[in-house]
């Protein structure tokens, strides 16, 4: 097995030749110590030869900005690591940044293959390489693909395996020797550029404590050096015919980035995405959520009753379903997210709102986050890691949350349709949709408040740089936009799934189980009977009812419903709250699983009528009046609850300052909210 | 001495050799280096960021680096 390691700047389609060698023989792992994911895959280069290839994050350079960055230094010096062969993935129109990549990777000594991909473009960019000259001039194999077309991929695997046979390391770049002659008291560091990279690598665990400004001056000679040392061979290797190319960049830039009408596409754009994810989606949501009912209902009446039977159709399968329900939503907003990055149309979109952003202590680069935030905060939050300045991206992080998670949206939904009437204004504007929009602005214009008030709050000495590359458009690759949609679910149903799936469960074993009270409901009411006549139907509703008040998660309800009274709820949505806080569209399941147990009649009936039927007690009206309905509905605008999203947020800041931040003033103001509307209406 | 923020949109300069270490590296390294042809393609609402062309690479940098980065003509 040779061991290949993919390294290339980002947007030269590094990706795509990842995905056309390894097809989906590929998985993704963790790096340790740092949230990047590590994508590997298997290759079959000839019948008897396979090679693993590691597909490393996409760089401008070897010297790290940040410790995600780390990584890709790391794991191309550490002796156990290092791999045989290094593919360098280049593209023709930004060559010479692309070559300075090279020329860093080829002072490290390994085998190494220039790749030139996009070799389509090079005809229209009216671009000539000199294949031979170059090859020649940095002593390496260079391979021209496309992975648009297909093309190159033999000879590319051809390449590999005469390289893995002779082992070949190119000679080193000039710069080294440039560098000790002009700083001959550094000599020492300068003798190899692993050595050079080790000292100046200020990520690597050896150099933790101290902050290296001192070697910046010669990084920076280093740098310009290799851009030197680039042009001189690219004088005689290219061409380029200057009359051809920009054009196409040109007239789309002046629409998509146009003082209005840039904004109007945006705005366009983010309409129909959102229309997308909540309308399309709503099919085989709908599909998904009777399914699993059907699933549910089916394995409580075919399995003998007990134990497992209780725990697969009561626990399990409403758990995996509470999962599953959310990837449609997911798939198809990362079907967008994934264009709209593979086009190029992504960095636009941050050229375009960065000054607004800026206002709100945020970057252009938090437009992204902001808009996943309302398919799921998780991933969200991960998607902040590309913003450089840690204030900005701190306060990212700490607003995402407010965005309208599609975890709201049944909770929404229940709420809406009980307590708000099925009105509609001028025939087609819906009362109850309009209070769904309401809400989902309520939750983008506290996030930006939030931004705000965090802004004037938050203090930092760290001086900010905002540097990013604006890409040419492209024809987006669908296997790629497949692939990428495919390694989201996974990361959503295993990553945010197994909390989902363990808490139903808990929550299930807290429901049906509560000590000695709880075991002896049976006993208790029997005594009480005696002698009396009641209906079958009372005893069995009233031994359920009791169950439900003495099992540990009655009791956790009846301990807080002091504190929710006021907003108008009683003991049984108490439960439900606590519940939320592991996720919230627990929510809904929670009541559907109270309101049933506590009911023995109500079986087989929708949620929806059991929530209608519930009496509150002091008053004998129905419990989801107004008031209550739309106090719930401001408290889950507000609050934080939501175990996931407090995880990541832990891992990602590297403390637990923030996330209990989160929870405090969020539910806080989520409480105090909801109390006032609970008065109001 | 003109700063690249001065220049107007089409407008190219040459980048001038930096007399310090307060530029960020990542500039350089995405082709910002000495002697470069450097031109503003567009400047965004208010000014800022600027997107810009140094040595055939696209970027996007705000105004505030932008005004350390020295130009001549």
């Amino acid at each position: 097995m040779i061991n290949i390691a993919l390294v290339g700047n980002p947007n030269t389609g590094k990706t795509s030749i990842f995905n056309i060698l390894t097809g989906l023989n590929q998985k993704v792992g963790n790096y340790p110590g740092v949230t990047v994911n590590k994508k590997e895959g298997v290759c079959v280069l000839s019948n008897s030869i396979k090679a693993n290839i590691i597909d490393l994050p996409g760089t401008y350079s070897l010297l790290p900005k940040s410790k995600d960055e780390s990584v890709v230094i790391e794991y191309l010096t550490d002796d156990n690591s290092k791999p045989d062969i290094t593919l360098v993935v280049v593209e023709p129109v930004n060559i010479k940044r692309n070559l300075f990549l090279f020329s860093q990777i080829k002072d490290l000594k390994t085998p190494v293959v220039l790749v030139v991909n996009m070799s389509d473009r090079l005809l229209k960019e009216g671009i000539y390489i000199d294949k031979e000259t170059l090859s020649e001039q940095l002593d390496c194999s260079i391979v021209f693909t496309s992975s648009v077309k297909n093309t190159g991929f033999d000879d590319l695997k051809k390449t590999i395996i005469d390289l893995s046979e002779n082992k070949k390391t190119c000679i080193s770049t000039p710069v080294l020797s440039r560098l000790s002659e002009k700083y001959p008291e550094l000599k020492k560091e300068l003798s190899t550029y692993n050595n050079w990279i080790e000292k100046t690598n200020k990520f690597s665990p050896r150099n933790l404590e101290e902050e290296d400004e001192e070697h910046k001056g010669v990084q920076i000679k280093e740098t310009i050096y290799r851009y030197q040392h680039i042009s001189e061979l690219l004088k005689i290797s290219l061409k380029k015919d200057s009359s051809k190319g920009t054009g196409f960049r040109a007239r789309l830039d002046k629409i998509l980035l146009h003082n209005v009408f840039g904004y109007l596409v945006f705005f366009a754009i983010t309409a129909l995405m959102f229309q997308a994810v909540f309308s399309w989606s709503g099919y085989p949501m709908d599909l998904i959520d009777s399914g699993f009912a059907d699933l549910s209902s089916w394995v409580a009446s075919t399995l003998s009753q007990g134990i497992l039977n209780d725990l697969l159709s009561e626990g399990l399968i409403p758990g995996i379903g509470g999962v599953v329900i959310f990837l449609p939503q997911i798939i198809v907003l990362f079907l967008f997210i994934s264009i709209l990055e593979e086009t190029g149309y992504m960095s636009r979109v941050v050229f375009l709102m960065d000054k607004i952003m800026r206002k709100f202590g945020m970057s252009g680069k938090s437009v992204i986050p902001l808009i996943s935030g309302t398919a799921c905060a998780i991933p969200a939050i991960m998607a902040t890691r590309n913003i450089e300045n840690w204030k900005e991206r701190l306060i990212t992080i700490l607003i995402t949350p407010f965005t309208t998670c599609s975890a709201r949206l049944p909770v929404y939904a229940i709420l809406i349709s009980l307590v708000i009437p099925e009105k509609t204004f001028f025939g087609f504007i819906g009362l109850q949709g309009l209070v769904l929009t309401g809400l989902y602005l309520l939750g983008f214009l506290s996030a930006i408040f939030s931004g705000y008030i965090l802004n004037k709050i938050i203090k930092t000495k760290e001086k900010s740089y905002f540097v990013i590359e604006m890409p040419s458009y492209k024809m987006p690759i669908f296997k790629n936009v497949f692939i990428t949609i495919l390694e989201k679910s996974k990361a959503f149903v295993f990553g945010a799934g197994k909390i989902i799936v363990s808490l139903s469960i808990v929550l299930w074993f807290l429901a049906s189980h509560g000590g000695d009270d709880f075991d002896n409901v049976e006993t208790t009411v029997n005594k009480e009977i005696i002698g009396k006549s009641f209906s079958e139907e009372y005893i069995a509703n009233k031994v359920s009812e009791l169950k439900l008040k003495n099992s540990y998660i009655g009791k956790m309800g009846n301990f807080i419903e002091p504190a929710v009274r006021p907003l108008g709820y009683d003991w049984k949505i108490g439960i439900a709250l606590i519940t939320s806080f592991a996720a919230r569209e627990v929510f809904v399941g929670t009541l559907a699983t109270i309101y049933s147990v506590g009911d023995a009649d109500m079986e087989g009936d929708t949620i929806k009528n059991r929530m209608t039927k519930e009496i509150r007690v002091a008053t004998g009206k129905p419990l989801f009046d107004l008031p209550t309905g739309m106090s719930l509905l401001i408290f889950y605008v507000f609050a934080m609850q939501c175990i996931g999203t407090l995880a990541i947020v832990k891992k990602e800041t590297k403390s637990w300052k923030w996330p209990i931040l989160q929870l405090v003033s969020m539910t806080g103001i989520a409480y105090i909210s909801a109390y006032i509307t609970y008065i109001i209406f | 001495m003109r700063t690249l923020e001065t220049l107007n949109v089409g407008e190219k300069a040459v980048v001038e050799l930096y007399t310090d270490n307060s530029l960020p590296l990542k500039l350089i390294e995405m082709g910002c280096t000495p002697g470069s042809m450097i031109e503003i393609i567009k400047k965004a609402s208010f000014n800022d960021p600027l997107y810009i062309c140094v040595d055939n690479n696209y970027l996007a940098i705000r105004k505030d680096l932008a005004s350390k980065i020295s130009v001549s003509d």
